[in-house]
């Protein structure tokens, strides 16, 4: 039914939320502009009603997208092309921000709840620091208006209905035409890590306002110290977060994608990676400056570039310049300007901010002594820098081919051609110093050092770990120099930080766990990328020799293999083989043979031709109506160890989609060690576009034993059967069903083709079987002969075209993702207390100074 | 000198390494003509050319030849000079390849055919309108 209220609705919710954030900013500038306490509480009274009211905006857009993609209004753009109605409710949630407008809402929804923490957690900056965050969120909430002035197009609205966003011929004879369907969800994303990665990346990118939004309220205030203490917790938060969602990226797209690995140096990939490390440096330069002092400047420095980097991501991503460099990046939306304008005006805005008040901040003119904590957290962080530097730079040069086009100029630079390479070639350096100083850096932070105490502290852990090292290289046949170094320095660093967490395990210091936890987990992040990158080992070998294309250069060693049906392959330790493909039923476990499910016009719903069982129990009868994912197919590779003879299946994923052909999934088989990563590379052409050979017709009698596609078969029975494939014939009609008993490789097919007389008429229906290879019709009954004509094409037998991939101590990367998480929870805590207890302080010195109006603001609030 | 100053002339000095490294391991969008002159001078860094895959007059696309083994396939190209030219891939045919509107190969001559290392595609997406069925 079409219904133009939801979305009238709904950019009626779009529009007051934009216009109450600019009432936000206007009224919370005039409270921390207010010369008397009286007019600051009235104007911050104010603030924070249109504070609430934006908030129940935001919900109300929200709930309205939601709503409509629930209860399918494929009236609207959005839903149509995001969301279908065999989409379960929780990839409805997906549906919601696959589109630029939806993952923009789910930002401004993330800013709205932490507008509401901050608001509640501290009175005495609320003021400015809403007042820069209100204004990053009407820019936000800007970007989906959907108004046009003229030739202006402001934001793009997700309310949008079909007939305003396609210029489709039904709209003229009937403007309330509704689709029947939607046009589903990109396969790839139906998947649990796309329900929880990416609101886990925005709410990433939505914390980094916090610091941003303090240090220029302290800039603005010219407070600028006190700012710090609050500002630290969020941005330990923010890294927690934003590295979660970047990790859990990582771990889709190796779960998903079928590059074979978790990092693919995308642009877009990239672009969330820059602004994390900078991110990290500003943690450890605030932390500096909590400690004694120096380091403010380069603190706001860096606290702006993180922010003003996550608006030059949101550009990368989103003004559709990377079209060319990336495979995933958003479409152009027409909204680049406005993105430009966004990342202007705030990056302009806080450089100008921080260069007047430049002279008036505080520094130190201390000089950092080698053996002080200052001096390596500073060449951390600058090593942080670079790195975030040396990646920032190849990624924008689509966008230094833009800038010399403006100018007239004529650029053709492309990324590098291999991207793993070159980053690593940098990178890997870079990653070596991190886990040197990281390693370094924690003796030096927890005590006064000088040359004697250094020697003593350092060479037990410096000994421990060549010892340690030098084992692991002989172990894991480590021979790449720089792997090597790599590899050492990572182990030192897990050495060193361990002793300083058993230190303050034994003192029971457990709050002050946070950086050696998560400085370990570092380390063995690295190590884990070391091993499951660099020694990542193809065992799909190709070894059979032939050469089609003479052509081709002479060292083409082909990284595939070819699997017919039922044949085994030799690969590495494993013998292989194909055993079909199946699908997954609704409502049971495991998987099922695609043969034994009938087709309806409907896609997810197919007959059963047999009974399907799991195991012992039978979940569905023959003849049952099942429901099943249309999307998926999986292969079943059987790996048989050669030694132990062992076995286990794989099931690798092949989706397809109508917009997008075929997309490949791999199956893991995850062990401690190692994971043996499988998927397939090619499969066969749809239906249609195999070619069959010539029909040859056989006489055959029953009981008696014939060949088709040299595979014995037998005529076990004709019978006369009611229904055909599950439908019921009509009155006078007659069906007959014969079948036919096939001994395959391994296990025996019974393939049955009809025959059906109809006014005289003959249908016949024919049974393909993709295992065998093979089409059989019955042609003719000859009763008096009693014998029958079977009609037998050949084809291509079933097979699929295999890449598979070991990846050695791939888990230590995912652990040391865990302990880094766990680190940066330890230390969000403790900086958290710390804010609490300085917010308290004030407030008590505050109320004590006599002030019964504060006293009573305190006890309100 | 100060060690502030050593500090950031180290960091100068890194920060142009990688400047100019990037500029120097960055490769080019190139027509299949000026590819094919880069490799008779020896040169045998890796190009980018933007294309499409050929289409017959009643615009099907031809050209492409898998391997018969399917390890491998080759395909006719044109880029946007309209220049044709026969491309190697060194791996299975990419599912959705056909559907694809535009491609870029990475990779250089050898003798007179193409050899991509790498083959982005793009496909008519999600986010581009679509006729209603």
């Amino acid at each position: 039914m079409f219904n133009a209220f939801l979305g009238d609705a709904g950019h009626l919710f779009v529009i007051t939320s934009f216009i109450t954030s600019l009432v936000v900013a206007f009224a919370y500038i005039k409270a921390s502009n207010a010369h008397n306490d009286l007019e600051q509480k009235q104007w911050k009274s104010y603030a924070r009603g249109a504070f609430y009211l934006h908030g129940i905006s935001v919900l109300g857009v929200v709930g309205m997208l939601f709503y409509i993609i629930y209860a399918n209004h494929y009236e609207y753009h959005y839903a149509w092309s995001h969301s279908s109605r065999s989409l379960p409710a929780y990839y409805m949630i997906s549906s919601f921000w696959e589109g630029q407008e939806g993952s923009f809402l789910l930002w401004i929804f993330w800013h709205v709840l932490l507008g509401v923490v901050v608001i509640n957690t501290n009175k005495r900056w609320e003021a400015p620091v809403m007042a820069v965050f209100a204004f990053v969120q009407a820019f936000l909430a800007s970007m989906i208006l959907g108004v046009v002035f003229g030739d202006l197009k402001i934001g793009s609205s997700p309310f949008i209905l079909l007939r305003d966003a396609l210029d489709a011929p039904i709209f003229a004879t009937n403007p309330e035409f509704v689709p029947e369907d939607g046009t589903g969800l990109n396969p790839l994303l139906q998947n649990y890590w796309m329900v929880i990665h990416p609101p886990t990346l925005f709410l990433g990118f939505a914390i980094t306002i916090i610091p941003f939004a303090y240090c220029i309220a302290g800039l603005w205030k010219k407070d600028y110290e006190n700012w710090v203490k609050p500002a630290l917790p969020w941005t330990i938060f923010a890294a927690a977060v934003l590295g979660l969602g970047i990790m859990m990226g990582a771990y889709w797209a190796y779960e998903t994608l079928n590059f074979g690995g978790y990092w693919n140096w995308d642009p877009v990939e990239n672009a969330v990676y820059i602004p994390w490390l900078i991110l990290i440096a500003s943690i450890h330069t605030l932390i500096i400056f909590k400690n004694n002092g120096t380091a403010l400047k380069t603190s706001i420095v860096l606290v702006i570039a993180t922010f003003v980097l996550i608006l030059y991501s949101t550009f990368l991503t989103r003004s559709g310049i990377l079209g060319e460099s990336s495979v995933h990046s958003f479409t152009d939306l027409g909204l680049s300007g406005q993105l430009l304008l966004y990342l202007l005006f705030f990056a302009l805005g806080a450089i100008v901010l921080a260069a007047i008040r430049w002279k008036n901040i505080p520094t130190s003119e201390k000089e950092a002594s080698a053996y002080s904590r200052e001096f390596w957290i500073f060449i951390g962080v600058t090593t942080l820098c670079l790195m975030s530097f040396q990646v920032l730079i190849p990624t924008s040069i689509p966008v230094w081919n833009a800038i010399v086009e403006l100018f007239g100029g004529i650029s053709n630079m492309a990324p590098p051609a291999d991207q793993v390479e070159f980053y690593t070639k940098f990178q890997l350096w870079f990653g070596i110093a991190i886990a040197l100083l990281s390693g370094t850096g924690q003796f030096f932070f927890w005590k006064k050092m000088d040359k004697g105490k250094l020697k003593s502290e350092l060479t037990v852990p410096v000994v421990l770990s060549l010892l340690v090292s030098s084992i692991a290289i002989l172990v894991a046949k480590v021979t790449e120099p720089a792997y090597i170094v790599l590899l050492t320095a990572s182990i030192y660093a897990v050495v060193a930080n361990t002793s300083i967490l058993l230190r303050f395990v034994r003192s029971k210091n457990f709050k002050l766990m946070g950086g050696s936890v998560s400085h370990i987990g570092i380390a063995m992040i690295l190590i884990g990328i070391l091993f499951s990158s660099g020694y990542s080992n193809v065992v799909s070998i190709n070894n059979s020799g032939l050469l089609l294309f003479k052509d081709a250069p002479d060292d083409a060693n082909v990284e595939n293999l070819l699997l017919w049906i039922n044949e085994p392959r030799e690969m590495d330790e494993y013998e292989l083989t194909y055993k079909g493909s199946r699908m997954e039923v609704k409502g049971m476990p495991g998987y099922v043979e695609k043969s034994d499910l009938i087709r309806t016009n409907n896609d997810h719903i197919a007959i059963a031709r047999n009974n399907l069982a799991h195991g012992d129990k039978v979940y569905f009868q023959k003849g049952d109506t099942v429901g099943v994912y249309a999307e998926n197919t999986f292969h079943e590779v059987l790996y048989k160890h050669k030694e132990t003879g062992k076995e286990f299946s794989l099931y690798p994923r092949s989706q397809v989609n109508p917009n997008m052909g075929l997309i490949a999934s791999p199956d893991i088989r995850r062990s401690f060690g190692k994971d043996l990563y499988t998927h397939v590379s090619a499969i066969p052409n749809d239906e249609e576009e195999k070619e069959w050979s010539e029909r040859e017709e056989m006489e055959v009698q029953i009981g008696k034993q014939f060949f088709i596609n040299d595979y014995v078969a037998t005529l076990e029975n004709i019978e006369r059967v009611d229904e055909v494939e599950g439908t019921p014939i009509q009155d006078g009609d007659l069906a007959v069903k014969a079948n036919i008993r096939v001994l395959g490789e391994y296990e025996e097919y019974v393939l049955t083709p009809y025959y059906l007389i109809r006014d005289r008429m003959v249908g016949r229906i024919p049974f393909t079987s993709n295992e065998l290879g093979v089409r059989l019709t019955l042609l003719n009954i000859k009763p008096e002969e009693n014998s029958f004509t079977v009609g037998v094409e050949t084809t291509q037998k079933e097979y699929i075209v295999l890449k598979a991939i070991e990846k050695p101590l791939i888990n230590v990367l995912w652990a040391g993702t865990i302990l880094l998480m766990v680190g940066f929870g330890i230390a969000v805590n403790r900086r958290y207390k710390e804010f609490v207890m300085q917010r308290d302080e004030v407030k008590k010195h505050k109320n004590k100074g006599n002030k019964p109006q504060e006293k009573r603001k305190a006890a309100t609030a | 000198m100060k060690k502030t100053h050593i500090f950031g002339i180290i960091i100068i000095a890194v920060c142009v390494t990688i400047i100019m490294s990037t500029a120097g391991d960055a490769s080019t969008y190139v027509s299949f003509k000026e590819a094919k002159a880069l490799a008779q001078d020896g040169e045998d860094k890796k190009i980018h050319v933007v294309g499409q895959l050929y289409k017959d007059h009643e615009g099907n696309i031809s050209g492409i030849q898998p391997s018969e083994d399917k390890l491998s396939f080759s395909f006719m190209m044109v880029d946007e000079n309209q220049e044709e030219q026969r491309v190697f891939y060194n791996e299975p045919m990419p599912a959705d390849f056909t559907r694809s509107e535009q491609v870029v190969v990475i990779g250089s001559y050898h003798n007179d055919v193409f050899v991509a290392d790498q083959i982005l595609m793009k496909c008519p997406s999600k986010y581009q309108e679509k006729e209603i069925s």
